[in-house]
């Protein structure tokens, strides 16, 4: 599949054993970056607040090194480190899920959202806020990641007619996500005022108050179907000429988007669970990756994945020092730093 | 055998198409009426008739000419100009995904407005029209800008994720202020449903003439965006001047959809899914998906208005969100048993 035309240099080939892989030569250089901006985001941020903590001291804490306050390992370690892992990771996989629908759907206008994810989590979500405010906080996540995964489903099912088509997934998903969305909109037309503005908060995607527990529940969900979709991802290179050229280059073609979208879900829906409906980052944080290092998904995947990590690191962040003591949820922040730096991306490549 | 049949359909088109479209203004014409006589006051179709031609005062005339008849006109226009906007929009961009609030115009119309209501903490519907016609159009002049300052200048994919970034950035700042203030989420939260009740005759008078031109505009374009369709170099090869036919194109999407805004508020399932129920029997001919989009769009409207009054009498519900329930189960069911690849 070598491009004519384009110099061998242009390409990082690596082997090992069974598994191989070609990277455009920005890639690692690039993932560097978004990795010392995030790091260095995360440690601002852990230092935030209202009781703030020098960087320094935030290193040593994390590091388990000693430091003159000793509360400072309280507040650092239980109280921000895990909301900032949450930010970092919720991003990872938002954006690997907001990969993979756009390969496999070949329509950049794709988000997780489009195999009813967010639909299903958010009606799940906010029929639970609104129509039984007495439900305990921890049902949230339970109901949502149910809510995600049942429509994700669904939507599979009927979209199945002898064979999976990316044009039938897209329609039926589409139609499936307007009836999702439209009762919960009937639910914030009428809902009690007060359920509604808390239901809004869910909605625009917070990750305000995570702990230990949400890092813990949700880093398996990462780490196995994150790795699954980076072995999967170059399939997407050959899906994304179209049906009858996959097949003929040898892909199994039901049995590969079958899985991939199965990784999407889960990502997305484990995402959507722990910090509610984020948008932009699985939409665009494909598009700002593609703009960084080409189409290619070996190293469109990782870095996507670090590109949507930082947005949403970042967007806590701002959320927080914006209009301090009042915080924004981080959802809001992440179109609010994200179109702009894309904007920038597609002008700056212009010929 | 199925190409035999494929080359029938094809050669008979024309003909019962136009058959089709006659029968379809009929059908809008019955909606329309049988959406003036519904309501929680019972009224037979010929008071209708009289009220319209020849009021004699009464109540119910009273009611038919100042609360029902501009209710219907505004859901038949409304609902021919959303569709016929989102047609216009899948053939520019060439993505079936794409509808009028791709330009960012739903978005930008509906931060307009909740702005407007953030600041000034006062509202009427005509004083929500203003902002929102304005919203719309800056939004869609800069998705414009921003998507030919590109590669490649003003190519489908440049305008699409443009206004895809545009339209997040906007509607998450919108989300931003009703976070802030609950006043504003709970004034603002029936127009942002989407919904034609309560519209006076001056408004939808005021609203017209945008209408009108944007849908003359549009259905003038149809052989121009047939063409455009097959692609931005089949099109230059065909002797098109691709970007007048770009332009022209938005200024009847911004027209039609932000007048319909302005309306109705942001209704967002008409412009995305009648193109496509439309296409399953016109094939991908732009001259006859616009005119049979906007029949269509009308009929959808009306009945879901219709629906919207009489579910949970006498409560109403905004049709906005009675239009998807009533329609995605029935575009489903046509995704399923039409979509062969």
């Amino acid at each position: 599949m070598e491009k004519t035309g384009q110099s061998p240099s242009q390409w990082l080939v690596l082997r090992t054993g069974f598994l191989s892989a070609r990277l455009d030569r920005r890639v690692p250089k690039i993932l560097l970056g978004l990795t010392l901006v995030t790091l260095t985001a995360m440690v601002w941020s852990v230092g935030q607040g209202d009781y703030p903590v020098p960087p320094l001291d935030v290193i040593r804490t994390i590091l388990g090194l000693p430091t003159d306050n000793p509360e400072y390992g309280f507040i650092v370690n239980t109280l921000r480190l895990p909301r900032t892992l949450v930010a970092w990771g919720v991003g990872m996989a938002l954006a690997i899920a907001g990969t993979l629908t756009q390969g496999i759907t070949r329509n950049p206008l794709a988000a997780p959202g489009i195999i009813g994810v967010n639909a299903g989590a958010a009606l799940a979500a906010v029929s639970l806020i609104i129509v039984f405010p007495g439900a305990p906080i921890a049902a949230l996540p339970l109901a949502a990641f149910v809510g995600a995964f049942t429509v994700a489903i669904l939507i599979y099912l009927l979209a199945w007619n002898g064979g999976s088509s990316p044009v039938r997934l897209i329609l039926v998903g589409v139609g499936f996500s307007l009836v999702a969305g439209s009762l919960t909109n009937l639910m914030i037309t009428f809902g009690n005022i007060f359920d509604v503005s808390q239901a809004m908060v869910w909605l625009a995607g917070s990750v305000y108050g995570r702990s230990w527990a949400q890092v813990f529940a949700f880093t398996p969900w990462l780490v196995v179907f994150g790795l699954l979709s980076l072995v999967l991802g170059r399939e997407l290179n050959a899906l994304q000429m179209g049906d009858d050229v996959a097949r003929s280059l040898g892909s199994r073609l039901e049995w590969q988007r079958g899985w991939l979208l199965l990784s999407s879900v889960a990502l997305a829906a484990a995402a959507v669970a722990t910090a509610g409906g984020i948008a932009f980052v699985g939409l665009m944080a494909p598009h700002i990756a593609r703009q960084l290092v080409g189409p290619s998904h070996e190293g469109l995947l990782p870095t996507a994945a670090l590109t949507g990590g930082m947005v949403v690191v970042l967007a806590d962040l701002l959320g927080r020092l914006l209009f301090a003591p009042i915080e924004l949820p981080c959802g809001i922040i992440t179109a609010v730093i994200g179109a702009p730096y894309f904007m920038y991306l597609l002008i700056r490549d212009r010929k | 055998m199925e190409r035999i049949k494929e080359r029938l359909l094809i050669q008979s088109r024309p003909s019962l198409l136009a058959i089709g479209c006659i029968l379809g203004i009929w059908l809008l014409l019955a909606c329309f009426v049988t959406s003036i006589a519904s309501g929680v006051a019972d009224i037979s179709p010929a008071d209708v008739y009289q009220a319209l031609t020849a009021p004699n005062g009464s109540t119910e005339h009273l009611i038919i000419r100042t609360v029902r008849l501009p209710r219907s006109l505004a859901a038949l226009m409304v609902g021919a100009a959303v569709a016929v906007a989102g047609a216009i929009m899948q053939g520019l961009t060439r993505n079936p995904l794409a509808d009028p609030g791709i330009l960012g115009i739903n978005a930008g119309a509906a931060f307009a407005v909740v702005t407007a209501v953030f600041l000034f903490n006062t509202g009427s519907l005509n004083f929500y029209a203003g902002f929102a016609m304005a919203g719309a159009a800056i939004a869609a002049i800069t998705v414009y800008g921003l998507g030919s300052l590109g590669r490649g200048g003003l190519t489908p994919l440049n305008l699409t994720i443009a206004g895809a970034a545009l339209t997040a950035l906007v509607s998450s700042l919108t989300t931003g202020i009703l976070i802030i203030s609950q006043r504003t989420l709970e004034e603002i939260r029936f127009w942002l449903a989407g919904s034609v009740a309560g519209r006076d005759m001056e408004l939808v008078i005021q609203v017209m003439p945008y209408l009108l031109v944007g849908l003359m505009l549009g259905l003038v374009l149809g052989k121009q965006l047939t063409t455009l369709s097959l692609g931005d170099a089949v099109a230059k090869g065909l002797g098109q001047k691709t970007i007048w036919v770009k332009v022209m194109a938005a200024m009847s999407v911004v027209l039609l959809a932000g007048g319909s805004v302005a309306i109705a508020g942001p209704i967002g399932f008409i412009g995305l899914i009648v193109p496509h129920i439309v296409r399953f029997w016109t094939g991908a001919d732009y001259r006859w998906i616009l005119p049979y989009s906007a029949l269509c769009g009308s009929i959808l409207l009306l009945l879901a208005d219709i629906g919207a009054r009489l579910i949970i009498q006498p409560q109403e519900l905004p049709v906005g969100i009675v239009m998807p329930l009533l329609g995605a189960p029935f575009f489903i069911y046509l995704t399923r048993s039409q979509v062969k690849r």
